[in-house]
């Protein structure tokens, strides 16, 4: 990247173009010379469509808010949806890293595609901020120096809801979770922490519209609680079902990435009592996030999820790390230094970084409330996790 | 498994069954009488359930929706023959996925503009939102109500297709589609209201499915796939087979999920049960189509041809 132009005529051309091409929506085509390539990978379509749209509506909005420009440079977002297929992510990070000859990628919605796209992607010594999928693996023994994550690794997820499961007194619990990788995580993560016993653990397939057999299975085995790991339309799918098989508010549900800002809309009121752990919740108590919840429902009219909160983060994570290399990315050690040090303000609250390049941030127990005849979700107390997975102990930093 | 389990595990593949049903006979006719391979079909599911969901949250009434959404479907299907799929008829079938894939591609775009990224909000209507119980078993009031909306359907199909004249004229088509045509029947008006008739059956699929799943866009392709499944199974063309491979593709599925796992878990370890139980149990019904087509490649029922 070449020092900023010092003619002014050029650089306001540059912005303008820039930001008309983010108003117009041709985000690809602005061929502003010095703009930083962004690649933006996430599920943009199918039942998981709603998160990766998520992800990506609040990196442009941070994008947009500061004029186009992410620490003082002028940036150019190109967006590739992975279709929640590891091989379609492949395509897509290799037309990124080749073609398009990105300088930053983030996003990524779901651990499959993470799992098939982090190696590529750091091996060609990209810079890769992880806005959602945390697989364990690259947490750990798999970890790059070139990667950042703004989320959580999977474990971590459930480690906070095998807590909240646990301090709330439950004691023979039945586990569901979705057959892929971050579910094999949801369980293993959900057990560190759950001193009781589970009654069983069941896998069901990948985007599994209907779940009344398991409900059934569920039900026959009346535990005092469940707790699943559902995301996207999943969850959706799954509360429907639990709720119309009589058993929501007779067996309390716990979950995790389950119940958020993209599946309660389409639940409502119907899921009003189910207890959830999270990064993140709309009400939580800090300035920047009473700014960002506020710009984004202006903008997109829906109240921002956990994933719009952790891809903004990225974004500002991303802002404060070029403003400090002075958009230069030449020197790459400085500019992972620069990440590193995470100094912008999280819309979670207190946030940094594990030597595993994985946050050190707050879980909460979140509840769907009814406040004012509308379904919300609520952060209450902060869940303190017992026993971690520390995947940094594994991570050697090459 | 104790017998109730059972009963309602029996119910729970039923009620799946009826479901794929509804799409299943609007695509075999499709492809039996007119040799036109959609894809689109599931689009039309899709749009069924988000028009049903729009109409519902829109009017409170579960059962106006649904009274309005038949003649939308049945506009929608013939308008989407007239300006798309009726220029595919006589190309081959390469040409014909080809086209409806992007119908499909379209339809989704489409869904995303009307209606926004996110799924969307639908209830179960109201008297039917709870569980009733009877022989002692506890089972959801609503999928009661599908499991009887299927079967009133499938009924309905079977007195169209074989007690009236244009019951008659379709099976005519089927078998000869040229002499129909020299007799003097509107082929292309009968090709409409063919189409019509598919879309109104996947639309009442999706308002049907749409309390129960999740309203948002690409759910039809799921279960456009599983419905390729029940026509092959069941023989191209034949709403009889359409009918009964449904029911057994609708309970081997739900058996399998719940049998199989319990099952691998008495033969080997824990651990490698649980890997193996969804991972098998989610491709049982492959492997039923893989064996229908090595043995039988006509499909269990097929048309019987004069």
């Amino acid at each position: 990247m070449n020092p900023r132009p010092s003619n002014t005529l050029r650089a306001t051309l540059l912005q303008a173009s820039a930001a008309a091409a983010l108003s117009l929506g041709l985000l690809g085509a602005a061929q502003a010379q010095d703009a930083l390539k962004i690649g933006f990978i996430g599920t943009l379509s199918g039942p998981g469509g709603a998160l990766g749209q998520d992800q990506y509506d609040a990196f442009m909005l941070a994008i947009e808010q500061r004029g186009g420009k992410l620490g003082d440079v002028p940036v150019t977002v190109i967006k590739e949806d992975d279709q929640l297929k590891p091989d379609v992510g492949v395509q897509a990070a290799t037309k990124l890293l080749q073609s398009d000859k990105v300088d930053i990628i983030t996003g990524v919605t779901f651990s499959n595609v993470m799992m098939a796209i982090h190696k590529p992607i750091t091996d060609a010594e990209v810079f890769f901020i992880g806005s959602n999928a945390g697989p364990a693996p690259i947490a750990g023994k798999q970890c790059s120096r070139f990667y950042f994550s703004t989320s959580w690794d999977n474990d971590m997820l459930h480690e906070a809801g095998g807590q909240l499961t646990n301090d709330l007194g439950y004691k023979n619990v039945y586990v569901m979770a979705a057959n892929y990788q971050a579910g094999r995580d949801a369980v293993s993560g959900f057990k560190r922490n759950f001193k009781g016993n589970v009654i069983d653990e069941v896998y069901t397939q990948v985007n599994q519209p209907d779940y009344s057999a398991e409900i059934a299975q569920l039900q026959a085995a009346s535990p005092d609680a469940v707790y699943v790991f559902y995301p996207g339309g999943m969850g959706i799918n799954f509360i429907k079902q639990y709720r119309q098989a009589g058993l929501l508010g007779q067996i309390p549900i716990l979950s995790a990435a389950t119940l958020d800002g993209t599946t309660l809309p389409a639940l409502k009121n119907l899921a009003v009592g189910a207890i959830t752990s999270a990064p993140y919740a709309p009400n939580i108590d800090n300035p920047q996030n009473k700014a960002f919840v506020e710009a984004f429902e202006k903008a997109y009219k829906r109240p921002p999820s956990m994933y719009a909160a952790q891809s903004y983060d990225a974004a500002s994570l991303l802002d404060s790390a070029l403003r400090k290399v002075k958009g230069d990315l030449s020197n790459k050690q400085a500019f992972i230094e620069a990440l590193r040090e995470a100094d912008f303000q999280s819309v979670r609250g207190p946030f940094k970084f594990d030597s595993n390049h994985f946050p050190d941030a707050a879980f909460y127990r979140v509840d769907v409330v009814e406040e004012n005849g509308e379904a919300v979700l609520r952060a209450s107390t902060p869940v303190n996790i017992a026993t971690r997975a520390n995947f940094h102990e594994l991570c050697e930093m090459k | 498994m104790s017998f109730n389990l059972f009963v309602i595990q029996a119910l729970n593949g039923l009620q799946l069954g009826v479901l794929l049903f509804l799409m299943a006979a609007g695509l075999t006719l499709v492809f039996g009488i007119m040799n036109f391979v959609n894809l689109a079909h599931g689009s039309m599911y899709m749009m069924g359930a988000f028009i049903a969901a729009a109409l519902y949250n829109y009017t409170g009434s579960f059962w106006l929706a649904a009274v309005l959404l038949a003649p939308i479907m049945m506009a929608l299907g013939m308008v989407l023959d007239r300006i798309a799929l009726s220029r595919l008829y006589d190309r081959d079938h390469l040409d014909q996925v080809l086209a409806t894939f992007g119908l499909i591609l379209f339809f989704n775009e489409l869904a995303r503009m009307l209606w926004g990224p996110s799924p969307v909000y639908m209830e179960v209507p109201e008297a039917l939102g709870g569980a009733v119980q009877f022989f002692g078993i506890r089972y959801p009031a609503y999928r009661l109500l599908v499991l009887a909306a299927g079967l009133l359907v499938a009924l309905g199909c079977y007195l169209l297709v074989h007690h009236t004249r244009l019951g008659m004229l379709l099976r005519a088509g089927a078998t000869h589609r040229d002499m129909v045509g020299a007799l003097g029947v509107n082929i292309r008006l009968l090709n409409a209201l063919l189409f019509g008739l598919g879309a109104v059956l996947a639309g009442v699929a999706g308002l049907l499915a749409g309390p129960v799943m999740s309203v948002q866009v690409g759910m039809g392709e799921p279960i456009l796939i599983l419905t390729m499944v029940v026509i092959v199974i069941g023989g191209i063309g034949s709403i009889r087979g359409a009918f009964y491979a449904s029911l057994i593709v609708g309970v081997v599925d739900t058996l399998g999920r719940t049998l199989l796992p319990a099952l691998l878990r008495g033969l080997m370890e824990r651990s490698s049960a649980d890997i193996a139980g969804p991972a098998i149990a989610s491709m049982m019904i492959y492997i039923l189509m893989a064996v229908v087509l090595a043995l039988r490649p006509q499909g269990l029922f097929p048309v019987q041809r004069g």
